[in-house]
């Protein structure tokens, strides 16, 4: 018994290396540019896929492994660095977590190419001359390679120490992860510094991805499989902190090989499970420290304008067209339409605690899934009619963003994001294991509407009715005195304090009315599609969110509903159209990224800015 | 009420591309409307769609259906049934396709099969494997071509109760096909066994197994036998830690799909040897269909067919059957003639019947072990289970599925 | 009496940063409260706008105890805040920086319909008019110059008819001839309005010009404290000042 369980956490420290690897690099990388880069997962994808044609290609033996690894880890640096110089340097002055957008673009790139260079089938590549065979520990097999993984991390551990503590180059990275701003101050070549570090930390991802070439096969499905989970190491150990990410991967790598003794089926959300409870107890992490300002400093937020004529006109016009045009339409593009203006208000439902409030969600869609599911429930276990249903959308979505609220409203940044995300996780599992009442990954079928409602073109009407409607609503609550608190909270929290705010409960009703709106949007989708799915409140479905708040202008008020429309167009469209589609969207995201910085409708402001 | 200039321009280019359905003469070819998670799943799905080529070019060039050619229209669903359900509606509105076909993913198929209910239209699922599909959630209108999680599970358990093995360990990828997969081997194996014991079991996230402390809990338990359902990468990793650590040593193992060459072929010369496995051994199956079949594909796309690309040959042979049979378009007649259709399978087999009591076509699957050759891993002492022998009896069919 | 403050104590892990402070302010009367770096002001600031919840010890306001309330509690109560580094919502224009305050004393921040564009702005104009910061009231906070920034604060610290108005270094930041225009309309303010004034200060010429009574800290004990002639007269004082070598202002 004894020695099954110390092989049992022998397993569970070589998981910890390996995901320190991936980690590290990640942390690396936003203690500095404080970038939440989507790509890491991407770089670590192609530091396996490289090291497998290296390694094949070369001669067998020690130099031809290791050296193959190395030389891919060297690679996927000098990809990082391509990456650096073309894209995220351009866009460092973007409002917060633009870049997030910029690094998708890529992650979506990434996976079309590899499936055009290595194909759809999984790789396999040898195992490490000289460590192929096991050794007996207690007369339980242990394999080498993974002895050899557990050494690896603190060895790199302790080589990044001497990095960071006995290299000027180090001690300039440490002084800009403590504080951004003085970097500047102190006349560092802030280029120079984040261009390096971006190959510090793509070099690490490469290195991760080519040490699991023994242990796992390559495929094209490694990016996301690890991103989610390297945040959630990045985040437990606390942003930019190196002890923290190996502390907490250690953590992780241990819960999750004696979890599954006791749990086998913890493995969906133990990472999220651990990262919440770490997070409601310690707000920036294990080991993380509070950053110096709550808000990025080096970001001023700017005025909401009023709608001036023309943009009032242009509104008016595309609400009429929104109204007059689909009589007339076929069908299906009734369904796209309907389907587009679900996505505004759930685009525009996020934007609310986003934009005015300054609190990104990476978990967004947890609001939207619940109000699906409040709606599917309903219809299944009580036969409740749709009126019903639309009902207890919001009501299930809002009683979640009461919960859930209450534990992220506290947190700031970056933290309070990866805190939405673990609780989205967590609904997520919920909906995906409790097969009795949510049906499982087979979701919940047959949630058609009302008979009344049952034409495609009186379904748009009531989606359109309500979606902008709740927009409207959301839109006028940024310009009435409760918008203003929350901007005021976002703008200064220690002057809304002292002039009576309490930002908390500021916050947390402002988290309660995007989950209610985004759940009046998840409610109507779930009839739309007609059955509910796990995957409505799914990381992917998240990350749509964001990108279309990003997209149209997380700044301006008008930019989510841009933003939801021109990113639910392109993607509709492309999807259609091109086998490659994956390709084509991210390098439209990439352009419109490099393009309009400040997103299209940021962009289409400063425009009309500049003629007047 | 501020909504800038994209959303106009938006609005208009619907107006232009959306506004004017694509509208095709009766006599015109006949579409089929095929979704599938082609960028989600590609090592799956790319052999599938070559194949689906193939057998529509087949077709085409022998003068298609009383002179009408089949024309496919492709879309993709990225993995998400929501987005399935879209394309769903528009090959139907748009496209004006006369059926829909495809399905990887079982969340995707049911998507689209409730869709087809509720707008009336014929669906030909060809790959979903959840029992779901025909049975507890089954419907008028959707049919479904693969084995499925219960058949496959049948056609093992008949060889695991054969072995000595008492204590048994599962593992299994975490969602509905894992979890369902288990339950039935247990249920079946306790049947035909009953002092057989369970003694572990795994459910790594699929697609994120953390295989080193999977093998070790499985070890640890020391089974005498082990049923694996993981697939793909997870299956790799699986093997790869199992074989290093001895868990396959002086153990049974029994393993769902590992025989298709979608799985065994990345394993490489790792491939386990004497698993009892579901799968398809291309290389060995010479009937005459098959070799035609094999031989035709490999022609044309320098390479050998995987299991998807029976699938996707057998899918479009019943379509064809199907249409022949109906005489037209018409969703009704088209149901009509699917119930009690037979029709060829690429296998080179008997034919295959779908079943009108459930819609469950009794395509069947090979079963065999598997066996290291010329450093490749394969199917030996292989047999074809036919489908229809590993259904459940009429009277048990009936109460699984939806009456009325 | 509008504020009467007896034996405040605060210690941070066994350091002791305030150890026995008393004071009291009377309406229209200016306090300043000064000391050498480490003295103990930021800390004795902290416990009365209520960042810092003193160990023990009484901070009465207007006859209730306020020690250990919340910021936004103390200011409902009447204490009106300027910050030593101006914050303000840079996002809003000066007017509406006043309005917000004004919406806040009114308990109207829930309110999600009315825009606040249409709000009637002749207070928050007033408030503005006082500071003399009306012309700008329509700029964005944004890009204020820094001395406008600190009268923008004024009027946001006025807008709840304080009692007492608590500045943190008041003119730090600013161009001398701006801290002697500031500190008088202070001082203006205050007196007309019956205000009563407690702030630190690091410019000792603005303390002995404007400030009617000083109460002098170090290592977090008051060493001395009267009127601003009595004070720079003191012995210790000097001794402290000139131990650390801030002595501009004091001779």
């Amino acid at each position: 018994m004894f020695e099954n369980l110390l092989v049992q956490g022998l397993s569970g420290l070589a998981s910890a290396s390996s995901l320190f690897l991936v980690a590290s690099g990640l942390t690396v990388i936003f203690g500095v540019t404080r970038i939440v880069n989507f790509a890491h997962g991407s770089l670590y994808m192609m530091g396996a896929y490289l090291s497998w044609t290296l390694v094949t290609a070369l001669p067998r033996g020690h130099l031809g492994f290791w050296g193959g690894v190395l030389v891919a880890a060297l690679i996927v640096g000098v990809i990082g660095v391509l990456i650096e110089v073309l894209l995220l340097r351009r866009i460092y002055k973007a409002p917060e977590l633009f870049q997030l957008l910029g690094t998708f673009g890529v992650v979506l790139i990434v996976q079309d190419v590899a499936l055009m260079i290595w194909g759809p089938q999984d790789l396999l590549g040898p195992r490490a001359p000289g460590l192929r065979g096991a050794v007996e520990i207690l007369g339980v097999r242990f394999p080498l390679y993974e002895l050899f993984l557990i050494a690896v991390g603190p060895v790199v551990l302790g080589l990044l120490w001497l990095l960071f503590h006995r290299t000027r180059w180090g001690t300039t990275v440490r002084a800009a992860t403590a504080d951004r701003e003085m970097v500047g101050a102190l006349g560092v070549n802030q280029r120079m510094l984040f261009t390096t570090v971006f190959f510090l930390g793509s070099v690490l991802a490469g290195l991760g991805g080519a040490l699991q070439l023994p242990r796992e096969s390559v495929n094209l499905q490694m990016d996301l499989a690890i991103i989610a989970e390297a945040f959630v190491v990045v985040v437990i150990g606390g942003l930019g902190s190196l002890p923290g990410a190996f502390l907490a991967a250690l953590l992780l790598g241990q819960l999750q090989a004696f979890g599954i003794l006791i749990f086998p089926k913890i493995t969906l959300v133990l990472a999220f499970l651990v990262m919440a409870v770490v997070l409601v107890v310690r707000p920036h992490g294990l080991l993380g420290r509070p950053p110096a300002s709550a808000h990025a400093a080096h970001v001023v937020e700017p005025p909401y304008p009023p709608a001036t004529p023309l943009v009032r006109y242009l509104g008016f016009a595309a609400l009429a067209l929104a109204v007059l045009v689909p009589p007339f339409m076929g069908e299906f593009a009734l369904i796209v339409f309907t389907e587009i203006a679900i996505m505004v208000l759930f685009a525009a439902s996020l934007h609310f605690i986003m934009g005015p409030g300054g609190m990104a969600s990476f978990g967004h869609a947890a609001y939207f899934g619940l109000g699906a599911y409040g709606a599917a429930l309903l219809a299944k276990h009580f036969a409740a009619p749709m009126e019903l249903g639309l009902f207890a959308a919001p009501l299930m979505a809002g009683f979640a963003g009461v919960v859930f609220g209450w534990f992220c409203v506290r947190l700031s940044g970056v933290y309070a994001a990866m805190l939405t995300l673990a609780f989205a996780q967590i609904a997520w599992s919920t909906a995906f294991q409790w097969v009795e009442v949510t049906g499982g990954d087979n979701g919940i079928l047959g949630v058609w509407p009302s008979a009344w409602a049952q034409p495609k073109l009186v379904y748009y009407y009531l989606a359109l009715v309500l979606c902008v409607g709740v927009t409207l609503l959301l839109r006028r609550a940024i310009f009435a005195p409760f918008g203003y608190a929350l901007r005021a909270g976002r703008d200064s929290p220690l002057r809304a304090e002292a002039i009576g705010m309490d930002g908390f409960r500021i916050r947390w009703v402002a988290f309660i009315f995007a989950a209610i709106a985004a759940g009046v949007a998840g409610g109507l989708f779930a009839y739309a599609k007609g059955s509910v799915f796990p995957t409505y409140m799914a990381i992917p479905r998240s990350v749509d969110a964001l990108l279309m708040v990003l997209l149209g202008g997380v700044q301006t008020v008008s930019g989510p509903i841009v933003g939801a429309l021109a990113y639910t167009w392109i993607h509709e469209q492309l999807m259609r159209s091109f086998d490659l589609w994956r390709l084509f969207l991210g390098s439209v995201i990439v352009a419109l990224v490099l393009f309009f910085p400040q997103g299209l409708v940021g962009a289409a402001q400063r425009l009309t800015e500049r003629r007047k | 009420m501020t909504i800038a200039l994209p959303r106009r321009a938006a609005l208009l280019g619907a107006a232009a591309t959306l506004a004017t359905p694509a509208v095709h003469a009766q006599e015109g070819p006949i579409r089929i409307g095929e979704i599938n998670s082609y960028s989600a799943q590609p090592a799956f799905l790319t052999p599938y769609r070559n194949a689906w080529m193939m057998a529509q070019d087949e077709v085409n060039a022998a003068g298609g259906i009383n002179g009408r050619r089949i024309e496919t229209v492709f879309r993709d669903d990225g993995g998400r049934p929501e987005d399935a359900v879209r394309h769903a509606g528009e090959l139907v509105n748009n496209e004006r396709v006369a059926l829909l076909s495809g399905g990887f993913l079982s969340n995707v198929g049911l998507a689209v099969a409730d869709f087809a209910n509720q707008n009336r239209r014929l669906y030909v699922a060809s790959e979903p494997l959840t029992d779901a599909l025909v049975w507890a959630r089954g419907n008028r209108f959707t049919f479904r071509l693969r084995p499925s999680t219960y058949m496959q599970c049948a056609m093992l358990v008949e060889e695991a109760a054969k072995l000595p093995a008492r204590r048994w360990a599962t593992v299994a990828p975490n969602y509905e096909y894992g979890q369902s997969a288990v339950r039935w081997f247990k249920e079946l194996l306790t049947r035909a066994k009953p002092d057989v014991q369970f003694v572990a079991e795994q459910f790594p996230a699929l697609g994120r197994i953390d295989a080193g402390a999977t093998v070790q809990a499985l070890a640890g338990a020391n089974p005498e036998g082990i049923f694996n359902v993981t697939f793909g990468a997870d299956l790799t990793n699986f093997v790869r830690q199992g074989s290093t650590r001895g868990l396959f040593e002086r153990r049974s193992v029994v393993s769902l799909l590992t025989g298709e060459p979608e799985y065994l072929d990345p394993l490489g010369d790792e491939a386990p040897e004497g698993w009892i496995v579901t799968g398809y051994p291309w290389e060995e199956l010479n009937t005459e269909g098959h070799t035609r079949f094999r031989e035709n594909y490999r022609r044309r796309f320098n390479t050998h067919p995987r299991l998807g690309s029976v699938v996707a040959y057998d899918t479009v042979s019943a379509i064809v059957g199907m249409l022949r049979k109906s005489g037209g378009t018409e969703t009704d007649a088209m149901i009509e003639a699917m119930r009690g259709l037979t029709f060829p399978t690429a296998f080179g087999e008997a034919e295959v019947e779908f079943r009108a009591i459930d819609h469950q076509s009794t395509l069947g699957a090979y079963i065999g072990r598997t066996a290291l050759r010329r450093g490749r891993g394969v199917m030996v002492d292989w047999r074809y289970a036919d489908g229809r022998n590993y259904l459940p009896t009429d009277e048990v069919v009936r109460t699984l599925r939806p009456q009325g | 009496m509008t504020l009467l403050v007896e034996d405040i104590h605060k210690s941070f892990g066994g350091v002791q940063a305030v150890a026995g402070v008393s004071l009291s302010v009377q309406a229209g009367e200016l306090l300043a409260l000064i000391g050498p770096n480490g003295a103990g002001k930021s800390t004795c600031f902290n416990m009365l706008n209520g960042q810092l919840r003193p160990d023990r010890g009484r901070i009465v306001l207007k006859g209730q105890d306020i020690a250990g309330l919340p910021p936004r509690r103390i200011w409902r109560m009447g204490v009106g805040r300027t910050f030593q580094i101006t914050a303000t919502f840079a996002s809003m224009s000066v007017l509406e920086n006043v309005q917000m305050a004004l919406l806040s004393h009114a308990h109207r921040l829930f309110d999600i319909w009315n825009p606040v564009r249409r709000e009637d702005p002749a207070r928050a104009m007033a408030l503005l008019e006082r500071v003399g910061m009306a012309a700008q009231a329509g700029r964005p906070c944004g890009v204020l110059a820094y001395g406008d920034l600190k009268r923008v604060e004024l009027a946001i610290a006025l807008a709840n008819d304080p009692a007492l108005l608590l500045m943190d270094e008041p003119t730090a930041g600013m161009a001398p001839s701006e801290r002697v225009a500031l500190m008088e309309l202070t001082a203006g303010i205050a007196r007309n309005s019956g205000i009563a004034v407690l702030f630190t200060e690091h410019d000792m010429e603005v303390v002995f010009a404007h400030a009617d009574r000083i109460l002098v800290l170090d290592r977090g004990r008051p060493i001395a404290e009267g009127e601003p002639a009595q004070v720079r007269a003191d012995p210790r004082v000097r001794e402290v000042y000139l131990g650390t070598g801030a002595t501009h202002g004091i001779a």
